[in-house]
């Protein structure tokens, strides 16, 4: 009987494990949230994407034929991984947040988590602004939408991920005003210019930055270096931002302050890790806070992998590596097959790519540009003040006063920021269930019957 | 093709296709709820921060980022 492989999120690191899962003759399984597969990055609409978005599409297509010999469930909020006496996972299928979605069990002999990962936008004066959205967001309303953000956008944060999303914003008809880089030049040339033999092997990424770098060029779109947006201002929606000069450790520079006038921001600062899968399968969780893996792309828990963004920030090429080697193990293969070594030269060469994206990792100075009332935690509307308040208080005491991640989205966007805050560790990452449910489905579920994959076989 | 949904009783059309948020962006709505007497629209886009929620044909909770809009959807803005 072939192994029952079942695979979280169809990103490109869940859609290359589910390939090579399939070639090793394995019955596949593929549960995403999404309506199609593709996951953030190749995230599209048929009719209302712009092809000119997509990167790598030809490779997209191939892997997503390949779903044809899988069992697919889209729109599949998983929100329970089980791994005590086998591996188990419960999903709600049907559109977003509806009431009275399907439940669905299903049972696998391993798992391969490939949930990937999310914006991380640090907070700033005026940000709860509508037409202040994520970078990913900007990317993401232009890719599945069709549709700019605003008229006229500054793209701040850090990382080479704003340069897609500056030409995103401008495909779907929006102008861009300023892209804004926390870095300055000289830290970047010492970050990326390090030994840049080891870079040869991801010269198809130096190929798109030229692209997006060119496109910045001929639309005249300044790009600031070692600068922020410090403060965003409006009345009921945004009207412009503050850019300001900042130093290596990213403290605002007084005095070099400049209003730019815009109709929204788009933030990044970086990424975060979708952990909730992995904290709840009980894999080990690295200080550096993704899913730790060995070489075999194998989490703490038997049977259980990781690939992707959960398990570091790399991109969609280390993604696609890691996802095919998670895939092809999962399925009973060995690491040493010749089949796999193509895969893990390029997994190699994507994770010394990996390593000059630490030259954007957010410096400490960073809360220097909060006031007093900016609000950190947006869905309990929680100050920098209340928060300060309770620095020296338990993780409970800091949720309990302040209600700092007590809101709908449970930490995700004011975890890792209020941890900066208290200077300590607040347990955000460990959440009962792994995506919003209604009370009613939970409660209903202890009365429908649970469709069990391969229930005939027990 | 094109589609309308009612948003507190205005008529917006979108792009068969676009989710909740991308009709209401598309359509140049930038807020359509409220949290501690302030305006808020989307902000993560893709389903995690809970920012964009909306009613949607009397069931409450629907993220709008994530939810396909459909021809005569009604929606209507939610507070807390």
């Amino acid at each position: 009987m072939s192994r029952r492989v079942v695979i979280l999120g169809a990103g490109p690191a869940g859609l290359a494990a589910a390939q090579a899962a399939i070639a090793h003759g394995a019955d596949v399984t593929v549960l995403d949230e999404g309506e199609r597969p593709g996951g953030q990055f190749w995230r599209h609409h048929d009719a209302l994407t712009d092809p000119r978005m997509q990167h790598q599409w030809p490779r997209f297509e191939r892997l997503r034929g390949a779903l044809d010999r899988a069992e697919v469930h889209a729109q599949a909020s998983v929100w329970h991984v089980e791994t005590d006496g086998g591996l188990r996972m419960h999903a709600l299928v049907g559109p977003a947040d509806a009431a009275g979605r399907t439940a669905l069990t299903v049972e696998a002999d391993a798992l391969v988590l490939a949930t990937g990962a999310h914006d991380r936008a640090l907070p700033v004066p005026g940000w709860t602004l509508p037409g202040v959205i994520t970078a990913g967001a900007a990317q993401a309303l232009a890719k599945r939408d069709g549709v700019a953000p605003g008229r006229r956008t500054v793209v701040a944060g850090a990382g080479p991920f704003l340069l897609p999303v500056a030409a995103s914003i401008g495909l779907a008809g929006g102008s861009v005003a300023e892209v804004v880089e926390a870095v300055g030049v000289g830290a970047i040339a010492r970050g990326w210019g390090r030994s840049p033999w080891r870079l040869a092997g991801a010269a198809g990424k130096a190929g798109e930055l030229t692209e997006y770098l060119g496109d910045l060029i001929r639309h005249r779109t300044p790009y600031r270096f070692g600068s922020a947006v410090t403060r965003i201002h409006g009345v009921g929606t945004v009207e412009g931002a503050t850019i300001q000069r900042v130093d290596a450790d990213w403290r605002p520079i007084p005095g070099t302050e400049r209003v730019v006038e815009c109709d929204s921001v788009a933030l990044g600062h970086g990424f975060t890790p979708r952990l909730e899968a992995a904290i709840q399968a009980g894999c080990a969780i690295s200080p550096d806070r993704f899913v730790e893996v060995d070489g075999r792309q194998a989490t703490s828990v038997p049977g259980v992998f990781a690939a992707g963004e959960v398990t570091g920030i790399a991109g969609a090429d280390a993604a696609l590596a890691e996802g095919a080697v998670a895939g092809f193990l999962a399925a009973g293969g060995e690491l040493g097959d010749p089949r796999l070594r193509r895969v893990v030269d390029a997994r190699r060469r994507m994770h010394a790519f990996a390593e000059r994206l630490a030259t954007h990792a957010i410096r400490s100075g960073w809360t220097a540009w909060l006031d007093d009332d900016t609000i950190v935690c947006r869905c309990e509307s929680v100050t920098r003040a209340r928060i300060a308040e309770y620095a020296d208080a338990s993780s409970r005491g800091v949720r309990l006063a302040t209600r700092a991640g007590l809101g709908a989205c449970q930490g995700r966007t004011c975890g890792r920021s209020v941890e900066a805050l208290v200077a300590a560790s607040v347990d955000y990452d460990q959440r009962p269930v792994l995506s919003s449910i209604r009370i009613g489905e939970l409660a209903g579920l202890h009365h429908t019957p649970d469709r069990i994959k391969h229930q005939e076989q027990e | 093709m094109t589609i309308r949904i009612a948003v507190d009783g205005t008529e917006l059309e979108g792009r068969d296709g676009q989710t909740i948020a991308g009709v209401l962006i598309g359509a140049g709505r930038r807020s359509w709820r409220s949290a501690a007497g302030a305006e808020r629209g989307v902000f993560c886009g893709i389903g995690v921060c809970q920012d964009c929620l909306v009613t949607v044909n009397g069931v409450e909770g629907v993220r709008a980022c994530q939810r396909t809009a459909r021809d005569g959807d009604v929606i209507e803005r939610e507070a807390r």
